[in-house]
């Protein structure tokens, strides 16, 4: 093959492999999903407020000269003051201790109420929409009822009969609200479960379960998280409810709820006693709020750019 | 329709039997009698008030009594006040809640959906955010920190309105309840209506109304809002809950002698019939309100209409 002297003719060295190269790093869903969530400035303030409170409540304890439960009848109902940054209780308890330690309990009440509802609405769900038919109309006219009943006042009946404590309020919250949960599970395998995938992993013997856990909880993973994002600030809300209505942890234990409660007391003349609880209430509720907004946008793939 | 209808009746049904039958088992699940705190008392005299309150019968039979019972709505005695039945308390509570429950969701409805609207129709300028921030903190909020932010404000502070009487309830004692009852709903419902509305505002219809000429009045109330409005209606009865459950704290804080109260006192007092029959109260109204809302949204949509006459 005659090659032409001139360079000009001069053929290109062969770029076969290199044409193929992905010039950009490859990045990964987490990698995206976290990037998109830093661009929105409500959800990232939102999460470095969660983080805050969580670092404050959970070691904020150890680091401070105050004990949560010695009572000091000397120093009670003093307002805010550089020794005691939210003033004192009706039993000369440091008021910023005490909420530091509510928090510890609101949070993992919350917290563990969203988990046992993540388990039942999944597991609820996943089960109707894999049998679909018969089985998955029966199971979401359940749901239908369910969602007709006042639920709160079957919470309350549930904290009364299994008495006052912790592991009662969640257990009473967690039982009750997963309906929601159901729904959105139930949603998502039944569009999963028509697709390829699921046909490959039935055509290779994959069992049940595996279906489940394996293929179809993975792919429903990114509305679930939202989900339960929004279920936490419910539950802490729901605690907080329980509690000042006297269902709630007995002292000398106590949630933002109970504290709450006990601020009302002397709401005329020690306004303080409830306004820092509340406000933690308030500011973390919404912290999770934003943060739910955050990645529902970050974790929808059909907003990937 | 008529399908449509009768299916919905058969659920109400359904959500009464459910409810009668898990707040009666619930009852019972309860740890030792109701009696179990009067420590004194001989075996011979436990007997008796067993006896007298039908505790003595078989399991089945109690229920059945039970079920009679709801169905010709006599939901039986309390068990911590001689004399007093569960009737008595829903009769003498349940005209002040409704009162107030009322006033709270007309205005929560009233304010709320022009307020919703006038935000989705002036999209993020300064007015818009201010509505929508407040709405977004006013929902961030418990209710009971709303009722003590106008008590300490309002009454403390000010003195502009009792802090915790009901007196006759003339105006100026419904005025804190009522606010701190429809706090949470109206902002519920300005959120609701507002993201509705900025969801049907850039359909293809609306541009096709304007392209047809129609002045924007029309365009507004007769495209927007009316489609707009089926997720704020259908949103309504699962609000109407929120309102109940949310006079039992209302109720306790500005010491109004309503049934949330009553609910409330009864927890305190351990006084377990008067909870059942609360609970079932609750339910039986909050299912008849369902089926309310739902033969509405069947009036005002024609999808829902037309579907569920296929």
């Amino acid at each position: 093959m005659a090659v032409s002297a001139d360079p000009r003719f001069a053929p290109l060295p062969n770029r076969q492999a290199s044409a193929e190269r992905i010039t950009t790093p490859p990045i990964s869903f987490a990698a995206d999903a976290w990037r998109r969530f830093k661009a929105n400035k409500m959800a990232l303030l939102g999460f470095i407020v969660l983080v805050i409170f969580l670092i404050a409540c959970f070691i904020g304890p150890l680091l401070t000269p105050w004990d949560p439960t010695t009572q000091f009848l000397a120093g009670r109902d003093q307002p805010p003051s550089a020794a005691h940054w939210f003033g004192t209780d009706a039993h000369g308890r440091d008021l910023f201790e005490r909420v530091l330690y509510g928090g510890r309990i609101s949070l993992a009440v919350a917290f563990f109420a969203g988990l046992l509802q993540l388990v039942v609405g999944v597991a609820y769900g996943a089960t109707a929409g894999l049998l679909g038919g018969k089985w998955d109309n029966i199971l979401m006219r359940i749901v239908d009822i369910i969602d007709t009943i006042p639920l709160t006042i079957y919470v309350i009946l549930l904290a009364v009969i299994m008495g006052q404590g912790l592991t009662s309020i969640f257990i009473a919250i967690g039982i009750v609200y997963w309906t929601s949960m159901a729904r959105l599970v139930r949603a998502q395998v039944l569009s999963l479960k028509e697709q390829e995938f699921m046909l490959a992993a039935r055509a290779l013997g994959a069992s049940r379960a595996r279906l489940i856990l394996r293929h179809l909880i993975p792919n429903a993973m990114a509305p679930i998280v939202v989900e339960l994002t929004f279920s936490i600030p419910r539950a802490m809300f729901t605690e907080a409810f329980l509690s000042f209505i006297g269902l709630g942890v007995s002292a000398p234990m106590a949630s933002w709820g109970v504290l709450a409660s006990l601020g009302f007391e002397g709401l005329r003349s020690y306004p303080w006693q409830l306004a820092f609880p509340s406000a933690a209430i308030i500011i973390v509720s919404l912290a999770f709020n934003f943060i739910g907004d955050g990645l529902r946008d970050a974790l929808d793939p059909k907003l990937r750019r | 329709m008529a399908r449509y209808l009768l299916q919905r009746i058969i659920t109400m049904f359904l959500v009464a039997f459910f409810v009668v039958t898990a707040t009666f088992f619930m009852m019972r699940a309860l740890p030792g009698g109701p009696f179990s705190s009067e420590r004194n008392v001989p075996e011979a005299i436990l007997k008796n008030l067993e006896r007298k309150y039908n505790l003595d019968k078989p399991l089945y039979q109690q229920y059945i009594d039970y079920v009679k019972g709801v169905i010709v709505w006599d939901l039986g005695p309390s068990f911590k006040y001689k004399g007093l039945t569960v009737n008595d308390v829903i009769n003498r509570g349940f005209p002040i809640s409704a009162r107030l429950g009322g006033i709270a969701l007309t205005i929560s409805v009233v304010v709320g959906i022009p307020l919703g609207i006038l935000g989705a129709l002036n999209h993020n300028t300064a007015g818009d955010r201010t509505i929508s921030g407040l709405a977004i903190l006013t929902a961030a909020a418990p209710s009971f920190v709303i009722a003590g932010i106008l008590q300490y404000f309002l009454a403390f502070k000010t003195g502009w309105f009792p802090a915790a009487t009901w007196g006759g309830g003339q105006l100026r004692y419904l005025v804190l309840p009522v606010l701190a009852l429809c706090s949470y709903n109206l902002a519920w419902i300005v959120k609701l209506t507002r993201s509705s509305m900025l969801e049907v505002v850039n359909q293809d219809y609306i541009r096709t109304a304007r392209a047809k000429g129609l002045r924007e009045l029309v365009v507004v109330y007769r495209h927007m809002i009316k489609n707009a409005m089926v997720p704020v209606v259908a949103s309504l009865a699962p609000m109407t809950a929120g309102i109940l459950t949310g006079s039992f704290i209302v109720e306790s804080i500005f010491n109004i002698p309503g049934i949330g109260r009553e609910f409330v006192q009864s927890i305190t007092n351990r006084d377990y019939t008067v909870i059942g029959g609360l609970t079932v109260f609750f339910c039986l109204l909050l299912a008849g309100f369902t089926l309310i809302c739902d033969i509405a949204l069947a009036l005002i949509d024609p999808r829902v209409r037309l579907e569920k006459e296929g």
